[in-house]
């Protein structure tokens, strides 16, 4: 399309909404806001699971609570699915128009250079799209093993915590959770911070606090989420 | 000193490309390093051979022409804000080997050897990076008040040479540092108030037409010889998304 085809475009008839995530720059956007409820959903998904450490009764309440949110206003597990179709909406924009962008990327520079020298992208920064698919895969397993539990050998139904014990007893099983945990670190330490500047909140005087704040819960929520299976491999929880 | 360099030559847009290496021999530390390419070609026409083709005007960094990939970093300078023309050989090691390559990027095609097309460029400008204003007699300078720091943040913007080491460093083939450097320079000033909507959604328009889009690796910050910052990046996405949101249809302009 030419440059003046491009500009018309800006001037054409679909709905402002339907231009805007066309364009990279509204596709960023649109990954800022998902990956910063995701974010929020991640974090508060580490938080409760760590009622693992106050032993069974505790986590299996919890686990309880979490089905009858809502109830008896809604039926019984209706907060839930409203909640994952929603998080599912989300994960299905952010992959969307990654996948999208990338393709756009790669179009962009068709020839390579035979060498090149990173200065100051970050390894958080460059492996983001890898890193992404390597979330994705692992929240499949995740979803297989501990909820609905085709990828368990021992899974007991409404007993959270026994799952959760026998199943990262096994060793590769938790090494597959600490892998996909580290890499989901490195997408948050890059995606915290970038997710301001694809909105635009970039600040000479608030820089730094994008970046504590990005480093902070990626820190915060890997370390949460590693100590799980460490915790039960180790022998501490059982 | 004694280098042996690898230099992309293409003798044309269609022909095919490869690396030829040449000794670059008893180069003083002092060159610079168009000035150690001037030397190697003076050696191949002495040989009757055809000299290394590159772009350069100015030589004192502050036209944008001269630019190339050396050692895999634009402009080679690693982080000094400097362009091609004032990196000086003694920046290198007697004996180094130093990989030269042109830019590359889908809008920047080489034209010969290691100069490119960096047309793309220009047709962002044309689609926004402009403001319109009667022509005559130079205006009361004192007119609009401009607050010394808006001034320069606005020229920090405007230091932008369009050399392309933005384009050809970032990973992603990306032209978001010069488009929003262009687009702020304009956007914070006053004068560029009136377009300011429309200049962002059609240079940004055409700016994704040609090149990639922006993930924040910050290596054109890093590879800038303006230093310009990326929070002009933020700056120009801000600017977007309040025009997209706030473009009503029947403020749309004629093309």
């Amino acid at each position: 399309m030419s440059a003046a085809a491009a500009i018309r475009e800006v001037n054409s008839k679909m709905t402002w909404a339907g231009n805007f995530y066309r364009s990279a720059i509204g596709k960023k956007a649109v990954m800022a806001a998902t990956g910063v409820i995701l974010f929020g959903w991640i974090f508060l998904h580490m938080v409760g699971n760590l009622k693992l450490y106050m032993g069974a009764v505790h986590l299996n309440e919890y686990a309880h609570w979490l089905r009858a949110l809502g109830a008896p206003a809604m039926p019984e597990t209706g907060a839930l699915w409203l909640m994952r179709i929603f998080l599912l909406v989300c994960v299905v924009f952010h992959i969307h128009a990654a996948v999208m962008l990338t393709k756009m990327n790669r179009e962009a520079r068709p020839v390579g250079y035979r060498d090149r020298d990173y200065l100051a992208a970050s390894y958080a920064s460059r492996t983001m799209r890898w890193g992404g698919v390597i979330i994705l895969l692992f929240v499949i397993y995740h979803l297989l093993h501990l909820t609905t539990g085709q990828a368990h050998p021992n899974f007991i139904q409404d007993d959270a915590y026994s799952n959760v014990v026998t199943g990262l007893r096994v060793w590769w099983v938790a090494a597959v959770y600490i892998i996909a945990n580290l890499a989901l670190g490195f997408h948050l330490y890059h995606g915290l911070w970038s997710m301001f500047a694809s909105v635009g909140w970039v600040h000479p005087k608030y820089n730094s606090w994008r970046r504590t704040f990005a480093t902070t819960f990626a820190v915060i929520i890997t370390a949460g989420n590693l100590s799980f299976p460490l915790a039960v491999l180790t022998g501490i929880v059982r | 000193m004694n280098l042996k360099i690898h230099v992309w030559r293409q003798k044309s847009r269609e022909a095919e490309g490869g690396f030829v290496t040449y000794s670059a021999d008893a180069i003083s530390p002092d060159a610079s390093f168009l000035e150690m390419l001037d030397v190697v070609n003076e050696r191949l026409m002495e040989k009757g051979e055809e000299s290394i083709h590159f772009e350069h005007d100015c030589r004192e960094g502050i036209c944008g022409s001269c630019g190339m990939m050396i050692n895999g970093v634009a402009h080679g300078s690693r982080g000094n804000g400097l362009a091609t023309c004032q990196l000086h050989m003694r920046h290198f090691k007697d004996g180094d080997e130093i990989w030269i390559e042109p830019w590359r990027a889908r809008a920047f095609p080489v034209i010969k050897d290691l100069i490119v097309d960096r047309g793309g460029l220009d047709k962002i400008i044309q689609a926004g990076g402009y403001i319109s204003v009667n022509t005559g007699s130079a205006p009361e300078a004192n007119m609009l008040l401009v607050p010394k720091a808006v001034q320069e943040r606005a020229m920090d913007a405007a230091a932008c040479i369009q050399c392309g080491a933005c384009v050809a460093q970032c990973p992603n083939g990306a032209a978001q540092l010069f488009t929003s450097a262009k687009v702020s320079h304009l956007g914070l000033l006053p004068q560029g108030q009136p377009e300011r909507k429309e200049r962002v959604l059609k240079m940004v328009a055409v700016m994704e037409e040609m090149f990639g889009s922006c993930t924040l690796y910050g290596e054109c910050e890093a590879v800038c010889p303006k230093e310009i910052s990326i929070d002009f990046i933020g700056r120009m996405n801000r600017d977007y998304l309040a025009a997209s949101v706030t473009t009503a249809k029947k403020e749309k302009v004629e093309t």
